[in-house]
This record gives structure tokens, C-alpha cells and sequence, in this order.
């Protein structure tokens, strides 16, 4: 056993820490939160030239050899740097259900384009009314002479407008709920009969609401077998799910500096707050915090490769941590930098939104804590 | 990075499992894994049979007859151990008085000394807490007074851990009131508990058990040779000794034990007609306290390969002290919850083994309300939390 990264692994965090360094300051991030698909096609292409839209992915895939804990130490940074591009609808997602369901051809059509920075993805799966159960699905796929009709909605489906290709969920037999019956389909954004209603988040991402009304398909766009998509979405969203969380690992670790910074600098009766114990504790706490989310995120990416209870138990605790974990440190860090912490202005808030918003991310923390007692 | 264990890990694991099936008394082992009272003679039968193994002092140096194991191995045998229901070993000798003898004392203490720890010939208890010196450590007032080849000792000790059984007593008393600082003046001594002058009152908890006691020092005379180190450097050493006390404080395995059975109350008591186990709040319960246990592991596991890469143990000592006592506090208050209204029945006899008479209510219930109450102590002992949060914050914040 080693916890440790290796030296291409410190190598890779460094980069990327470089990267956000350098390249992707907060007003950066701002401005390109503010822009149309709330991504910089510079800023993507660059992706693509360092690497990192080919960590997730073997290199029988064109990838890098898709390294788990590669895809943690760059979420962690992401997090860090508060990143919006889409990585993880479009690659982690899109891009990982492709790999996962496709046939070779497939594979060969959409991820060379995708690793290269040439196309977007988008997962469309959850739907108005299914909360977080991953099987609610009730989007209709019908088959019809040469392929697929689909009709059905899809919920807050993030990077779905600059998305070329949006991977769909949708029901081929069985009821709402059913894990049998679910298949994946392939569907080009300008396909007819396909709709979205564009938005941003509170979290300074994109999404929208996607309408599918009688959306006509090909043989070709079904991803895997018909009706048994449901373990291939549930790996791979669980994969995703762990590295939103190493993103809120970063998140949490850089509020907890700002605070800290904060504490230390801001003076009050005379003296720097950090000199009052009531709030050394509370830093304290935020510490722990941070250093057991690092820990479980640590966890729930090594037994990615485990079986399917191994990592379901695994990536639900981490989530259900940091969904509690992270909502005390991020409401800690805003009280603590008193009224400038409900600012537009200073970054801390936008961490804080983020953070906030990732407890939606496939499960809140009362849906993973109920899934990992379910699974002993 | 990668979670699996190498093979000489699982080598070694496995002869640790091995040598604990054949090796740990069954009586003994019933009796931890009941949670009842042991007896000296337990604790001292097993330091015996690991001695003979040569495993009974994991921190020392090869060379004052430690193991040798690596950080990692330490962790295994520990897990191992706690999931076998083997007693520990009384940290006072081997775990806190040795290191410092070892690495302070001089040759004299140490060929006396060391070797008595190590076979389990002496029992020794820590002479660190007063009435007037808690938290505030460095407060301590029991006077030693150089006379001649002697150090006259005055005061009293308090919260000592099995001084009713020890041989020896390593105290911290002040040779200098006058220094500049509290602790400039303090020094570490050895004292013999059959010195004229010494006298142990028992100190009953809110369990009813006696497992702390007052030591009173009455013109106790102490021969200058058991001075260690210098005079007045004694915080230095306490400091150090502190560091050891620490390590392994998460008790990682011990908890992991006592969660599994936490889940078999559960299972067998009834609510609503069905098993506790399967009422969905119990069951949050038991998920979010696993998670946490999951959570410490691997922030213990993370700071072991740290070290072993040859970092220099930090201060994640006090965070899993922190975290882990309050895991451990939460296993006993979910258990009591579990056991329900036998919890009451207060029958002391049923705490100790051997007691032949029906239990009242389940057989488990009997410990619940008193493990909970004595396990209150956890994190208050050894630096209370408040204490450990207090470091981290100076030290690794720098607030």
C-alpha cells in the first residue's frame, strides 16, 4: 500500500496548479463564466494540448491510460482554480459512456474528436420528477424501422447547448425506476425534434432543460445492447461522482486558506481574530474536515477498480461526507469572513455556490448515505 | 499509489493472524471481546506471551529489543490484534516511560530499567496530572527537593492509571520554583511505589469501575540516579513522551471491532416488530459513523505512507486523536441507544467473567451503559480535545 503520488503524479498536480496559476485567475474565470457556452475555446484547446481531456481514457481508446487518480489530482486542482469548463459533462460523462457502452466504431468516431478538443458532450439522463434515483427513467426510446424514436424530457443536463453531441438515456422497455430496460443513444444536438432550453447555474456553469419529441435515430446511434445501459451509467456516474468530489476537496481546501488568511489578517479589537480560540477551533474543525474529505476521496477513487459493491459503498461514502462535510466548512468560511463573505465580489461566495451545488451532483448526501447503508 | 497490500505486508499479516489464533488465551480473548473487566494477571499473561514472541515493544529500536516492523506493520499488527480481541498492552512502560529511558536515560537506567519494561517484570504508571494541573500541565506543583544523594518528593498525582498495580511511577515534579517559565523548572523521575511516603487512594468512576487513582508523596526519598536526563529539562522529555502517547490513539481497529458488533445488537434487538438493523434512521446512524471510521482510516493510512516515504510524523497525531476518541464516544453512545431499556439494570457482577447467575435482559446489555460512561474519559485523557485542537492550531495554522 502507498498513499503517496507518484513522481508523474506530483508532476501532473503541478502543472495543473501552474496552469491555474498562470492562466485562469478568478476574473478570468469570471469573464468566462459570464460567456455564451460559459467556456473559453482557448482555454479547451489548451486542455487538449496538455493532455487532460485524454487522462480518463486508455490508450486503446486514444487516451492517456485513464488513470483514476490522475482524473482526482486534476479535479482537485480544478476545484482549486473554481474551473467551469465543462470536463465533466463532456468528458467524464459523455465522453466515459462512450468509451464504456460504444462499439469500436464508435469509439473511434467520437473520442479521437473529443481528446483532440473538437467536439462537446453532454449526458442527458436525469428527468423532472426522478430526483436522484439513477433508474427513474422515463424517456420512451420506441424502435422503428432502421432505428429509434425518442420522447421524453431531461432535467438540468449541464453543457447541453454547446454540446455537439448529447449521450440520452432513455427507456426501451419496463417501467420508471427499472434498472432493465434503459439504453443510451448518441444524439447530435441539431437532431429534429430535439430542444433545449438554455441556462446558467447558480454555480456559474451551463445547462438546460432538454425536450426529445419524437427525435428519429439510427441503428448507429445506440451505445451497447438495447435495455441494458443501467450498470454501464451507474460506473460510470459513480466514477464522475468521485471526482466531483476531489473538485470539492479542492474547493474546500482553498476556502479553508482564504479563511484562514482572513482570520490571521483581519483586525478586531485590536488584534487579528485568529487570536480568539473560539474561532482557532473552528479553523481547526475546517481542517479536519478538508483532510478527512481528502482521505475519502483518496478511498472511493482506489476502489473505483474494485467490484461493484466495493465501489458503490466507496464512492456514496465520500459523497455523503462531502455533501455534509462541505456545506458546514462552506457556510464555517462565509461566517467567518463576516459580511464581505456574502459578497459578489470576493471569490469565497462563488467557491461557496459551487461547493454548494455539487451536493446535487447524482445524489445528495442523504441519498449516498441511504445508498452505502444499503450496500454493507 | 495503490491500496493493496504488498505480499510481505500480507506475509506478515498473516502470520499475525496465525500466532494471535494460536497464541491469545481464550478466556482472555472472551473477555475483551464481552467487554468485561479484565484482571492484572490478563494483562500481564499477554505481555508475557508476546514478549516470548519478541513482539511485545513494536516502537522501540531493534536494538533495546523492538520489532523492527515498518510503520505499516505496526498498523497491521494492531488491526489484526483489536479484530482477534486481544487485550492491549499497558502503554505505560512499554509505550511511554521506555522511549524516554531509551532515548534520554542514562546506561544505568538503561540496563536496569529496559529490560524489566520489556518482560513485563515491572509495571509502571504516569505521574503527569494534578488537582491543579490538568490542561494546564505545566502548572504542576509536587515539589522535589535536591537532599544530599536524595530528592525528597511532596505532592500528589492524580488520574493515575492502574497505580494500584504498578511497581513504578514516572513523575513530573518542579526542582525549580523560581524558573522564568513554568516549565523551565520541571524535572522526569523514576520513583519505586514501595518508597516510604507514597500512598494510592482509589478513584471510582461514573461506571463504577477503579481504573484511576490519587498518589500522595509524603517526604517520599528518591535516589538522585533516578533523575532522567537533567534537572529541569523534564518538559523536553514529557514533551517527547506525549508523542508516543498519542500514536496508534485513533485505534483504528478497535473501533472497526466494536462497530461490528454495534451492527449484531442491532440485528438482534427488535423495534416495531422487525430488527433495529433495518429501521431506516439506526441505519443513517450506523452509515455516517462508518463513514467517519472510513474517513479516519484513511487519513491514518495516508500520514503511515507519508512516513514511510520518510516524512517526519507531523501533527496529524492530534487530528486522529481528535477524531478518533469521538468515534470511539459515538460507538458507545449508539450502542446504548441500540440496547434500549436494559441499559438500566445496573448488576456489577455481571461485568466480570465468571458470573453464573441468568443475565437480566440480553446478554450484551450489561456493558452498554457502563462502556458508555467510562468512555467519556476518551476525550479528556491524554491532552483533552480542546487541548489537541489548541496545538493544531498554533502549530500546523500558525493562529
Amino acid at each position: 500500500m502507498d498513499l503517496t503520488y507518484s513522481e508523474d503524479q506530483t508532476l501532473l498536480s503541478e502543472s495543473i496548479a501552474r496552469f491555474i496559476q498562470d492562466d485562469y485567475d478568478f476574473e478570468t474565470r469570471r469573464r468566462i463564466a459570464a460567456s455564451e457556452h460559459g467556456l473559453d475555446p482557448a482555454t479547451w484547446a489548451q486542455f487538449s494540448d496538455l493532455g487532460w481531456l485524454g487522462i480518463p481514457f486508455s490508450e486503446a481508446e486514444g487516451g492517456l491510460g485513464a488513470d483514476p487518480v490522475a482524473v482526482m489530482i486534476l479535479m482537485e486542482q480544478f476545484g482549486r482554480g473554481l474551473v467551469v469548463e465543462p470536463y465533466v459533462p463532456c468528458v467524464l460523462l459523455g465522453g466515459r459512456l462512450i468509451a464504456a457502452a460504444g462499439n469500436a466504431v464508435q469509439r473511434d468516431h467520437y473520442l479521437g474528436d473529443l481528446i483532440a478538443g473538437r467536439v462537446q458532450l453532454a449526458f442527458a439522463h436525469g428527468e423532472p420528477g426522478g430526483r436522484y434515483a439513477l433508474a427513474h427513467v422515463a424517456t420512451r426510446a420506441e424502435a422503428c424501422s432502421g432505428g429509434f424514436t425518442l420522447s421524453g424530457q431531461k432535467a438540468v443536463v449541464h453543457n447541453a447547448a454547446a454540446a455537439d453531441f448529447l449521450v440520452v438515456s432513455a427507456r426501451s422497455s419496463g417501467e420508471p425506476g427499472a434498472c432493465e430496460g434503459i439504453s443510451l443513444f448518441v444524439v447530435p444536438r441539431s437532431a429534429t425534434g430535439l430542444s433545449i432550453r438554455s441556462y446558467g447555474t447558480v454555480d456559474g456553469l451551463r445547462a438546460g432543460e432538454v425536450a426529445l419529441d419524437g427525435v428519429e435515430l439510427g441503428e448507429e446511434a445506440l451505445l451497447g445492447e438495447t435495455g441494458e445501459a443501467f450498470p454501464v451509467i451507474e460506473a460510470v456516474t459513480d466514477a464522475a461522482v468521485a471526482a466531483v468530489c476531489s473538485e470539492a476537496v479542492g474547493i474546500m481546501d482553498r476556502m479553508r486558506e482564504m479563511t484562514l488568511d482572513y482570520l490571521k489578517n483581519r483586525q478586531q479589537f485590536g488584534r487579528p481574530l485568529g487570536s480568539f480560540q473560539v474561532l482557532q477551533h473552528r479553523a481547526v474543525d475546517m481542517l479536519i474536515a478538508c483532510e478527512e474529505a481528502r482521505s475519502l476521496a483518496l478511498m472511493a477513487t482506489l476502489n473505483l477498480g474494485g467490484s461493484a459493491a466495493e465501489r458503490r459503498r466507496a464512492v456514496s461514502a465520500v459523497k455523503a461526507h462531502v455533501g455534509n462535510a462541505g456545506r458546514k466548512l462552506g457556510q464555517e468560511a462565509v461566517q467567518l469572513h463576516g459580511g464581505m463573505g456574502v459578497t459578489d465580489e470576493l471569490a469565497l461566495g462563488h467557491y461557496f455556490k459551487r461547493l454548494t451545488m455539487i451536493d446535487t451532483f447524482f445524489g445528495d448526501a442523504a441519498h449516498h448515505l441511504d445508498r452505502f447503508a444499503r450496500n454493507p | 499509489m495503490n491500496i493493496e497490500l504488498n505480499s510481505a505486508d500480507r506475509a506478515f499479516r498473516d502470520e499475525v493472524r496465525a500466532f494471535l489464533a494460536g497464541s491469545l488465551p481464550p478466556d482472555i480473548q472472551r473477555r475483551v471481546e464481552h467487554g468485561l473487566e479484565l484482571r492484572r494477571d490478563d494483562y500481564a499473561s499477554w505481555h508475557r506471551i508476546l514478549y516470548d514472541k519478541g513482539w511485545v515493544a513494536p516502537s522501540w529500536p531493534v536494538a533495546h529489543g523492538g520489532t523492527g516492523w515498518t510503520p505499516m506493520q505496526r498498523y497491521l499488527f494492531d488491526e489484526e490484534a483489536a479484530a482477534a480481541s486481544a487485550p492491549r498492552i499497558m502503554p505505560f512502560g512499554v509505550n511511554m516511560v521506555g522511549p524516554v529511558i531509551f532515548t534520554f536515560g542514562d546506561a544505568a537506567q538503561k540496563a536496569h530499567y529496559l529490560p524489566r519494561i520489556l518482560s513485563g517484570e515491572d509495571w509502571w504508571c504516569q505521574g503527569y496530572s494534578e488537582p491543579g494541573a490538568g490542561s494546564d500541565l505545566a502548572n504542576l506543583r509536587t515539589r522535589a527537593v535536591r537532599d544530599g544523594d536524595v530528592y525528597v518528593v511532596n505532592g500528589q498525582k492524580t488520574w493515575t492509571t492502574s497505580a494500584q498495580w504498578a511497581d513504578h511511577i514516572f513523575c513530573l515534579v518542579r526542582t525549580d520554583p523560581s524558573a522564568a517559565r513554568p516549565q523551565q523548572g520541571i524535572s522526569f523521575l523514576l520513583i519505586d511505589m514501595r518508597s516510604p511516603g507514597i500512598s494510592v487512594q482509589p478513584i471510582i468512576t461514573i461506571d463504577g469501575s477503579h481504573e484511576v487513582n490519587d498518589v500522595f508523596f509524603e517526604d517520599v526519598r528518591v535516589p538522585v540516579e533516578n533523575l532522567v536526563g537533567e534537572e529541569n529539562r523534564g518538559w523536553t522529555y514529557a514533551k517527547f513522551l506525549l508523542s508516543f502517547e498519542r500514536a496508534g490513539i485513533a485505534d483504528v481497529g478497535r473501533s472497526k471491532k466494536q462497530v461490528a458488533n454495534l451492527k449484531r445488537i442491532a440485528a438482534a434487538e427488535q423495534s416495531n416488530g422487525r430488527p433495529l438493523s433495518e429501521d431506516d434512521r439506526f441505519q443513517e446512524k450506523i452509515a455516517a459513523l462508518e463513514i467517519d471510521l472510513l474517513a479516519l482510516e484513511f487519513t491514518e493510512l495516508r500520514a503511515l505512507s507519508r512516513h514511510s516515504a520518510g516524512e517526519e510524523p507531523g501533527t496529524e497525531a492530534n487530528i486522529l486523536k481528535i477524531r478518533g476518541t469521538e468515534i470511539q464516544q459515538r460507538i458507545t453512545e449508539l450502542t446504548l441507544e441500540a440496547v434500549g431499556t436494559y441499559a438500566n439494570p445496573y448488576v456489577p457482577e455481571a461485568l466480570r467473567d465468571g458470573w453464573n447467575e441468568e443475565p437480566i435482559g440480553p446478554e450484551y446489555a450489561a456493558v452498554a451503559a457502563p462502556r458508555y460512561f467510562n468512555w467519556r474519559k476518551a476525550s479528556i485523557y491524554g491532552g483533552s480535545n480542546e487541548i489537541q485542537k489548541g496545538i493544531v492550531a498554533k502549530l500546523v495554522l500558525e493562529l
